[in-house]
């Protein structure tokens, strides 16, 4: 592996990153690297109550504080003209939220920012922070969403009852119903995905700067979508036009979902810059991330699955209660319904659908999209149902699984659920995965192990994911407030080297190397010879960021279609100048030249001087050679695949330990396979952790009592195995690359498959279900109320 | 304010310091070695790792004035002439970091390691890294990326290049030499 490979070879191979030399030398430039001269530093105030009415703030002991610039306050940011922070998915009858980036009279969850100091130094801002003085007047709290719509229960925001944000379903109900009534069984259960707590390691931070010479504002964020930020703090918070303001998200140290959003704190410091005619940066305590990032998951959902007496399922029908925290965050109303609702049918052919959500405030810090976003809720609940379910019905996992598989031969497949899945074949990945982990041979290991008190369990998990959300005319229909197309920008220089300027958004995904590779095979240059800029909407036009496994499949599509557009021009400058027919003309190892007569060519280099010069131009050509594509996609892509989890249960202790995990993704064309897996290992880290680990706790009183690591159980290296991986390719139609995308996949097949291990292991006590995370204290009680009962 | 002096990655620095200024901050403000990161407030994440003595240590857990005297090598310090240490051509080759944030404290953390455990296992390796939290990776490759760094500095120069990573460079230095040069 080479930084720099031979042209045309390097789609499909693992060449190693480019970015990698900046990182492994601490060259890395990420948002708290950065400051400016006479850059000040703010320090938020939060409140330590779940619900409290703030009835007075005394900061003059603060102010008086020596290096201390201003205090702010909820009401000096409103009467500052500054806006609440607007939902960007609105569904039909949608009660939104007025979220304030400082709350003004009342704080509702642990952590809500009440007012921010702003002083010469990290310390003095700290410093005086604590010597601000609020008086609060606590009030009654809720954090979970079924306590929050108990009739009586306090109210989040007045104006929404029975803290009801929103109602909603998809399939039909009837047709639901009546498939259900004359099911042979009927697998009924509740199962609670708890909710999560997203820790990049790289804290978010942001830094604003505003030029008075130019009245440009600069703000520097930890985001996974600049120009989002900008749009959105700009038109609808800040009131600031986008030609005055720059957001720059230079190296992010992971996302996970978290960095989409537009939070608070990024609103204050860009506002504030203004304000006191200096540079200001925050950047989170980690405490701080826990309180404020938005968490994940948090769904109760009660389940019905039916099926015929062949074992086939006939029909599925979900109810789900979904916490949405205290305010609406950006994208909060889509994850648990359009990125939920619409995957509920897996993998399988259900004939009959039903899921209704309902859309719940607490007093708990704002949920919104974490890795997979909905498809981990949806895919658990299935998966795991289908466990019970094969128990239930006498049946081996696997084979219920494959008995119930979408045929190939039905793609594409329209979904009870409203998506059409693109393509897909899941028996050679369920059947790859069994050969691999050695299934038959397990399942005597685990039936001679448990004559001896030995108890390993086999979990299997059959997903789908749904990867970049399109078309932007049918998210618009839904409720979104943004289109979810790509942009870039392919710009050859004159002496033949390549800028490309793509709206995705590196945090960790490896752009600068998979989008070099797809440039450099298609013009025939070198990787050396290209560029990519991300992350920066100050160089790159537009860009929709990146989230929901959408880089590859979206930005590098609109990438394909630049370099489509640079070879097409190409092709004709060359004719004019072999003064040969443009539709004679040929691209390839870098050169254009006439068909049949290899030699007579340009080589991509000198077609892209000519095009400077324009010394010589065919009729109505114009000089220069750039290209810009935006790419709306017609529809999603649907990676799927198969992971199984080997563990062993201690069942004295609770103890689970991970012993094997095999994974078989299919994410169809794949331009980096070193990349993809990676992503995948960290994808299966993640949902492991929240089968096994992972879950925010609130107290009765709303109290975070999981903030810091070492109350969260973020996995560490010896607390998991080496993975076992393959792929099988079933390239996706949608796109000409035939990607589907892969940044989520193994968070959202992984958590099943860990968890139907474990109460696979248990199957010996009766145990059918255990709520994750499957911790050593509920294992080992559950183990024993088992044991009491039998 | 206290006077302080450290030898950072070869380099005297003298300064003064308020004695509640952590290592890190020290590192990361006054001498701009932006290189080391914070990722926590309670030493869990081991972002900051730092060597202090040729040892590594949580940077957010030492006070400035506890480093008085003393040698500190950063992830800044770490290539030699230009040439990558081991570990860093192991992290590349074996694609051990995503999002590079976590990733100066894993190499110096696994530093660390391989000076005690020069040939450690896969056991080993996972143990010897459990101060130090990765989100993108789910470890699997940065176990990859300790064990050629291992196989790289176990083998004399002369027979580094055959090794498969390429790791021409410092095979022959052994940490101790590399933190306190």
């Amino acid at each position: 592996m080479a930084t720099t490979t031979a042209p045309g070879r390097l789609i499909g191979s693992s060449v190693r990153r480019r970015e990698d030399p900046r990182f492994i030398t601490g060259k890395g430039q990420y948002t708290d690297d950065i400051t400016l001269p006479g850059t000040t530093y703010a320090s938020f105030v939060r409140s330590p109550y779940a619900h409290a009415r703030i009835t007075a703030i005394d900061a003059d002991a603060a102010r008086a504080l020596p290096g201390v610039r201003a205090v702010f306050t909820g009401k000096d940011l409103a009467d500052g003209g500054v806006n609440a922070i607007p939902t960007g998915w609105l569904l039909p009858d949608l009660r939104t939220t007025d979220r304030r980036a400082i709350a003004i009279d009342r704080a509702r969850y642990v952590g809500e920012a009440v007012a921010v100091v702003i002083a010469d130094t990290p310390a003095g801002a700290a410093d005086a922070a604590e010597l601000v003085r609020v008086d609060y007047e606590e009030l009654p709290a809720v954090a979970s969403a079924m306590e929050a719509l108990r009739p009586g229960a306090p109210l989040v925001h007045d104006d929404v009852p029975g803290n009801l944000c929103f109602q909603w379903a998809l399939g039909d109900a009837e047709r639901t119903d009546a498939a259900i009534r004359g099911a042979a069984t009927v697998v009924r259960h509740r199962i609670v995905n708890q909710r999560l707590i997203p820790v990049a390691i790289e804290p978010r931070a942001s830094l604003a700067s505003h030029n008075a010479a130019t009245d440009e504002l600069t703000l520097w964020v930890t985001s996974q979508n600049p120009h989002v930020h900008r749009l959105i703090m700009g038109a609808f918070v800040l009131g600031i036009p986008e030609h005055k303001f720059r957001v720059i998200s230079p190296d992010v140290g992971g996302g996970f979902g978290s960095k989409i959003f537009i939070y608070p704190e990024e609103v204050v410091v860009a506002w504030a810059t203004r304000r006191i005619g200096a540079p200001v940066k925050w950047t989170a305590e980690r405490r701080e991330s826990f309180m404020t990032d938005a968490h994940g998951r948090d769904h109760v959902s009660d389940v019905e699955m039916a099926f015929d007496a062949g074992g086939r399922i006939v029909a599925l029908r979900v109810s789900t209660v979904a916490n949405l925290g205290a305010h609406l965050s950006l994208f909060a109303p889509a994850i648990p319904t359009y990125l939920y609702g619409t995957l509920l049918s897996g993998v399988y052919e259900i004939p009959a659908i039903h899921v209704s959500v309902r859309g719940v405030l607490t007093h708990t810090t704002p949920v919104d999209a974490y890795r997979g976003a909905g498809r981990p809720e949806a895919c658990y609940l299935l998966e795991r149902t289908m466990d019970v379910a094969a128990r239930r019905l006498g049946a081996d996992p696997a084979e219920l699984r494959r008995r119930n598989f979408i045929p190939p031969e039905r793609f594409p497949y329209q979904t009870a659920v409203a998506l059409v899945y693109d393509s897909g074949n899941y028996v050679p990945a369920l059947a790859r995965a069994l050969e691999m982990v050695g299934y038959d041979r397990l399942r005597a290991e685990q039936a001679e192990g448990r004559t001896r008190g030995r108890y390993l369990g086999i979990g299997i998990s059959c997903y789908i994911e749904a990867c970049g959300l399109a078309p932007s005319q049918v998210v618009g229909s839904l409720g979104a407030q943004a289109g979810l197309w790509e942009s870039a920008t392919v710009r050859v220089h004159p002496t033949g080297k390549v800028t490309v300027f793509t709206g995705s958004h590196s945090h960790g995904q490896g752009h600068e190397t998979t989008f070099a590779q797809l440039v450099a095979d298609e013009l025939g240059v070198t990787l050396d010879d290209v560029e990519v800029v991300h992350g920066d909407t100050g160089r790159v036009p537009f860009g929709m960021g990146t989230y929901g496994s959408r880089s590859g499949a979206v930005g590098g599509t609109a990438i394909h279609m630049s370099l489509e557009k640079i070879r097409e021009k190409g092709k004709r400058l060359a004719a004019h100048l072999l003064e040969a027919a443009p539709e004679d003309m040929e691209f390839a190892g870098g050169k254009f030249f006439v068909k049949g007569s290899p030699d007579r060519a340009r080589s991509f280099a000198e077609v892209s001087l000519a095009a400077y010069l324009a010394h010589s131009m065919p009729a109505g050509m114009e000089p220069g050679l750039d290209a810009t594509s935006f790419y709306d996609p017609a529809n999603f892509t649907f990676p799927f695949g198969t992971h199984i989890a080997v563990v062993e249960v201690d069942v004295d202790t609770g103890r689970t330990t991970v012993l094997r995990y095999v994974a078989v993704d299919d994410v169809g064309n794949v331009i980096n396979p070193m990349i993809v897996e990676g992503q995948l290992h960290g994808g299966v880290a993640q949902g492991t952790a929240q089968a096994l680990w992972e879950g925010a706790v609130y107290d009765e009183s709303g109290q975070l009592l999981t903030g810091s690591l070492m109350d969260y159980g973020v996995p560490k290296a010896d607390m998991l195995p080496s993975y076992e991986t393959d792929r099988t390719v079933t390239p996706s139609p949608v796109n000409p690359l035939g990607i589907k995308g892969a940044g989520e996949a193994g968070t959202i097949a992984s958590t099943p498959a860990v968890a139907n291990a474990v109460i696979d292991a248990l199957a010996p006590f009766g145990i059918t279900h255990i709520d994750i995370p499957l911790t050593p204290a509920r294992v080992w009680q559950a183990v024993r109320d088992a044991k009491g009962r039998s | 304010m206290t006077r302080i002096a450290l030898t950072v990655n070869g380099t005297r620095h003298e300064h003064q310091v308020e004695p509640r200024t952590l290592l890190v901050h020290h590192l990361r403000d006054t001498l701009a070695l932006t290189g080391t990161h914070v990722g926590c407030d309670t030493s869990q994440c081991g972002a900051c790792t730092v060597l202090l003595d040729g040892r590594p240590v949580k940077s957010c857990t030492v006070f400035a004035v506890q480093a008085d005297g003393g040698e500190v090598t950063t992830i800044e310090g770490l290539a030699r002439d230009g040439r990558l240490h081991p570990l860093q051509e192991g992290f590349w080759q074996a694609h051990g970091l995503q999002c590079g944030f976590c990733t100066p404290g894993m190499i110096m953390a696994a530093y660390g390691l391989l000076r005690d455990t020069p040939n450690p296992t896969e056991e080993e390796i996972r143990a010897g890294l459990d101060g130090n939290l990765c989100r993108c990776t789910g470890y699997h490759n940065i176990v990859k990326a300790v064990q050629l760094a291992a196989a790289a500095m176990g083998v004399p120069a002369d027979r580094a290049a055959l090794s498969g990573g390429g790791q021409d460079a410092a095979s022959t230095s052994s940490p101790a030499t590399a933190a306190t040069r």
